[in-house]
């Protein structure tokens, strides 16, 4: 028995996530009495005995530069097999873009009940029950998971990391791999931004900005903060912003630890896509503008006078010239 | 070429989320029923488009649900699919609704499968991969582009911090999203013509269920928005920064 943590990685680099997961995994494992273990495909130059301190015990690794593309057919079988060898009856994924391209199919794979969207630590006092969002966050179901084998897929931002002073071994598992059918022949990296659904803080601009020229201003508040860019679906829609920023129901879904909305009116379908975020903040003229229903904190006015004051007033807090 | 699409009924996103019987069941009161917009507007626009270049394309379309469901196949057909499964079986187990279409798939052997991105009511993304492993094809995830050459697909997906394109030998499974398609209604001609087309209800097969709800929690009422006034920017960042510690 073990929990088996799979662990997103992409350009050599162990992911955000897979902290996140680690600690979650680890917590489960102490939870029904047994030892956390995580799993690493592809070529990593990460320090992966550091791992430990995440609260792993073990780290297995299938070095192949053929697992550093995500091809959901051959991740399956691989992580089936280190399900096996490591004789795993908990395997947990972050339901990120890898996750939810193997998570379901290594569930298929293996029997396994799945929880996909997963909120918190499962409840194991009687059975073994997983708490995850539905309703785009507007509700949870707890669910429960009959099979002996189980797969959770936690949703990104949904616990803290937690770090011990472990160290954890670390093996090379040997796997025989399959060639992927799938031939990739290009990956579009968009450099010099945080990437939307990693970032802890978004900020984000809807038709209130009233046109592309405007976007400076939020711009300057993201920089200042670290903050990924995002936008309302109409923005998107009218080119005013790149396409991979529209958040919501259609769009990306995120979940932030500060979530700033400036000049978007708080539609459901806009709602749907960052609701999971921790703190909303709003900025709009209207005050009958729906999203301050949604938010914890808000003002009322001109954003193109809101903003730059607040810009200049994390400024002075950070000591930033 | 033959196309599967799977589509499931949805509440539309404007409907009010609320639980009965002890919250263990979703109240349907009053809610208004769609096809899940992923499956519509990006999984079966991309199928009859691919159909309009090359009208030999067979459009299949599966869903797993009770009766309620004829409406929205009904409306699937009338944007141009051929024929209709409907697998006679209500469950939320993921597994259980994958293995239903898997069966359909084993029996029609389709060049291209399409699933929604993930299904708007528990948001699981989880049909289309499922369906890969049970059928043994690939899976690509999350695609944003389609193209069709011979038996070749172009596909582009969203990967962590961007974008992927590969090229795929048929057969495959596709879950789709935004940019695959865009939006369409059903003209008249397609609303006449489908009511003489196929709906085939079939009992479910043998399969086992790995999950259940047990309930739903609504999440705990917000404490309200803390208003800040507009000549008082300083006292916004405070709280962000002292009470909330956003950042
Ligand atoms: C099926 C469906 C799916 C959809 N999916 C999405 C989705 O994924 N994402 C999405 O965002 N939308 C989506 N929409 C659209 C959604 O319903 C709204 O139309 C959209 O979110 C509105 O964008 P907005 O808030 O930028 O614009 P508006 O609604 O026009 O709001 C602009 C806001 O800016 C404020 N404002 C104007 N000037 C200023 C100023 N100087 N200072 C401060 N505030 C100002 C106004 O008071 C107003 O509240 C979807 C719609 C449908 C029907
Ligand atoms: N009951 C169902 N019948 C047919 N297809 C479904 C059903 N549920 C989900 N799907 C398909 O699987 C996709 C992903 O759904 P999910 O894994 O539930 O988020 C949806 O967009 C649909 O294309």
């Amino acid at each position: 028995m073990s929990v088996l943590i799979v662990l997103d990685q992409s350009d050599n680099h162990i992911k955000k996530s897979a902290y996140e997961i680690l600690s979650y995994g680890s917590q489960l494992a102490a939870q029904i009495g047994t030892t956390a273990e995580a799993l690493v495909l592809g070529t990593v130059n990460d320090d992966l005995a550091a791992l430990g301190k995440y609260g792993v015990s073990k780290v297995h690794q299938v070095n192949s530069e053929s697992l550093n593309h995500v091809d959901a057919q051959l991740y399956t079988k691989t992580i089936a097999e280190a399900v096996a060898q490591t004789n795993a009856s908990v395997v947990v994924f972050s339901q990120t873009h890898t996750g939810k391209s193997v998570a379901a199919r290594v569930a298929a794979r293996l029997k396994a009940g799945l929880v996909a969207g997963a909120a918190s630590l499962p409840d194991t006092s009687n059975g073994f029950i997983v708490r995850k969002t539905v309703f785009s966050g507007k509700a949870f179901a707890n669910i429960s998971i009959q099979s002996p084998i189980k797969v959770i897929s936690l949703n990104p931002n949904s616990v803290s990391v937690v770090t011990t002073d472990g160290t954890a071994t670390v093996d090379q598992l040997s796997i025989a791999l399959d060639a992927s059918k799938i031939k990739v022949t290009a990956v579009n990296k968009i450099t010099g931004e945080i990437p939307l659904t990693e970032a802890d803080i978004v900020v984000s601009g809807g038709r209130g900005l009233k046109g592309p020229e405007n976007w400076g201003v939020l711009l300057d508040l993201a920089k200042v903060l670290g903050a990924g860019t995002a936008c309302s679906r109409p923005v998107g829609d009218a080119h005013w912003r790149p396409h991979h920023e529209h958040v919501g129901q259609t769009g990306v879904q995120v979940a932030p630890n500060l979530y700033i909305a400036l000049g978007i009116s708080g539609a459901i379908q806009h709602l749907a896509g960052v609701n999971r975020s921790k703190v909303m903040v709003v900025i709009n003229k209207d005050p009958e503008a729906p999203f301050f229903k949604a938010a914890d904190y808000g003002i009322v006015g001109d954003l193109f006078e809101i903003v730059p004051q607040m810009t200049a007033e994390i400024k002075k807090l950070k000591g930033i010239a | 070429m033959k196309i599967l699409v799977c589509v499931s009924k949805t509440p539309d996103t404007t409907s009010k989320i609320a639980f009965k019987e002890s919250n263990t069941q979703f109240e349907e009161a009053g809610v208004q029923w769609i096809i899940n917009p992923y499956d519509e507007w990006f999984a079966l626009v991309r199928a009859i488009e691919l159909k309009e270049k090359d009208p030999s394309i067979i459009i299949h379309l599966v869903t797993v649900g009770g009766a309620d469901c004829d409406p929205i196949i009904r409306k699937a057909l009338a944007l141009g699919g051929d024929e209709a499964f409907r697998i006679n079986a209500d469950s939320n187990d993921s597994f259980f609704i994958a293995a239903q279409i898997a069966e359909i798939a084993k029996q029609n052997q389709y060049d291209l499968i399409f699933t929604g991105k993930e299904a708007i009511d528990y948001n699981s993304a989880a049909i289309g991969g499922m369906i890969s492993e049970l059928v043994d094809m690939p899976y690509v995830s999350l695609a944003t582009l389609f193209e069709l050459n011979g038996t070749t697909a172009t596909i582009t997906r969203e990967i962590e911090g961007g974008e992927e394109v590969a090229e795929i030998s048929l057969p495959v499974v596709v879950s789709c999203q935004k940019g695959m398609a865009e939006q369409r209604i059903p003209n008249m001609r397609g609303i006449m013509a489908a009511r003489t087309k196929p709906l085939k209800v079939v009992e479910p097969a043998a399969i086992d269920t790995l999950t259940s709800i047990v309930n739903f929690e609504l999440p705990p009422a917000k404490a309200g928005c803390k208003m800040v006034a507009a000549d008082n920017v300083p006292e916004l960042i405070r709280l962000l920064h002292e009470e909330a510690k956003a950042f």
